[in-house]
């Protein structure tokens, strides 16, 4: 087995995430990025993606939005306004929020915030993809 | 001396109450542990971002590209104030809430600066609409496990105010949990934004990171996270502050109910005696009134 990392996923109300892995990829806001072990420092805004974690043959994926990611000496953090197991994720409520995000962009009154509707269909559907990766069976090697 | 049976239906409505006291202790005191815990769990990231931020600072970022420094830490001279106000929404927790709306109302009588508040929670803003003050927004119903999201929007107000220039200086006004017994009513600058200092010592050993898209970038995206953490950790101390006060308060509220029950029992005791010695003497007064 490869070097591990110690990934540590911190929200403002608890550590989400705490473990070593082999591999992150995360949703930088400069685009996706991965991080193995022995990655120089690195200190990165997050955007609204999925964040995978590769551990062996296991892969754990989370729904992540806002935040930002530190790589120190094989150390990554991970402060995210909001972080997401899949088996957390209420795919029905995900599915409703995309809708009325979507819903709020096609009407359009004057008084809306169209960005703010266009992340909130983006944060949906990321944890709608999120959701469903759980129930597919797990990745044959 | 009243008689027995009004001494007795006393007795009964102190037992109520000091079994409502007693409920109400036994659950503020499993509140508090968990208000407790939740300070703790929001303990990691306000302190990672305060590292954060002190390290970029170090590093002379000021949250803009080129001239000026972003607005949350742009200083001017303090015309006006305004104060974020934290209270509980519930009374019945001791002299918690009093002694804030004390502090705070002091210290807007004495401060030659016309001030403002943003009033959180019930108690705090009854206090301030009562002496008149200037009220500009109120929040109540947080709960007693508000998340980031619910605190946000105060954060946002002020940080508004403070970047469209209406108020030069804010405050946040709230009760800090020492511990069980001790809370203290605290005043703490918020903005404008003071980057937390890195020891000499540190910035030596300091790496040297890649920043992506660029240390001013990731700056400004922190300064306002910042803000919404102070914010957040306010509430969250006020709330395990509120709890603990409550814990305290009733259960002295109990044990004074105990000491009245001890001294009405005896009281009661000492009517009933009485009584029964009066009917007594009537007795042998009847008796020998007819031998005689």
């Amino acid at each position: 087995m490869p070097g591990t990392l110690h990934v540590e996923i911190i929200t403002a109300e608890r550590v989400v995430y705490k473990d070593d892995v082999n591999m992150v990829i995360a949703p930088g806001s400069e685009g996706q990025l991965g991080i193995l072990p022995r990655h120089a420092a690195l200190m990165t805004t997050l955007g609204t993606g999925e964040l995978r974690l590769k551990k062996g043959n296991d892969e754990v994926s989370m729904a992540v939005s806002g935040g930002y990611l530190e790589v120190l000496n094989n150390k990554v953090t991970v402060l995210a306004d909001s972080a997401e197991h899949a088996e957390e994720i209420d795919l029905a409520r995900a599915e409703e929020a995309r809708k009325r995000a979507q819903e709020r962009i096609k009407t359009r009154s004057s008084d809306i915030d169209l960005e703010r509707a266009l992340t909130s269909v983006h944060r949906a559907e990321v944890r709608i993809k999120v959701a469903q990766r759980r129930r597919r069976p797990p990745i044959s090697q | 001396m009243p008689s027995v049976r009004v001494i007795r239906r006393r007795i009964k409505s102190v037992q109520n109450t000091s079994k409502i006291t007693q409920a109400m202790s036994s659950i503020a005191a499993i509140k508090m542990r968990k208000a407790q815990q939740r300070v703790l769990a929001a303990r990691p990231y306000s302190d990672k971002i305060v590292e954060v931020l002190g390290a970029l600072s170090a590093r002379g970022a000021d949250g803009l590209e080129g001239e000026g420094v972003h607005p949350l830490l742009e200083k001017r001279p303090t015309k006006k104030i305004q104060v974020v106000h934290i209270t509980s929404d519930r009374g019945l927790c001791g002299g918690m809430n009093g002694n804030l709306n004390r502090q705070t109302g002091s210290y807007i009588l004495h401060e030659t600066h016309p001030v403002s508040v943003v009033t959180v929670g019930k108690k705090g803003r009854d206090f301030m609409v009562r002496f008149g003050r200037d009220v500009k927004a109120v929040f109540t119903d947080l709960g007693d496990a508000p998340r980031l999201l619910d605190t946000t929007p105060i954060a946002k107000v002020v940080s508004d105010d403070y970047t469209k220039g209406e108020v030069d200086e804010v405050y946040v006004a709230y009760t800090q949990f020492v511990n069980n017994l001790v809370q203290r009513p605290v005043l703490q600058k918020l903005l404008p934004i003071e980057p937390p200092k890195v020891a000499e010592g540190e910035k030596t050993k300091q790496v040297d990171f890649i920043f992506e898209p660029s240390t001013d970038d990731v700056f400004a995206r922190l300064l306002p996270r910042y803000v919404d953490m102070q914010i957040y950790h306010a509430v969250l101390e006020t709330i395990a502050s509120e709890q603990s006060a409550r814990m305290v308060a009733m259960r002295n509220a109990s044990e004074n109910a105990k000491d009245m029950i001890t001294s009405l029992t005896l009281e009661m005791n000492k009517a009933r005696q009485e009584q029964i010695t009066k009917e007594l003497l009537d007795i042998t007064g009847g008796v020998s009134a007819m031998e005689g």
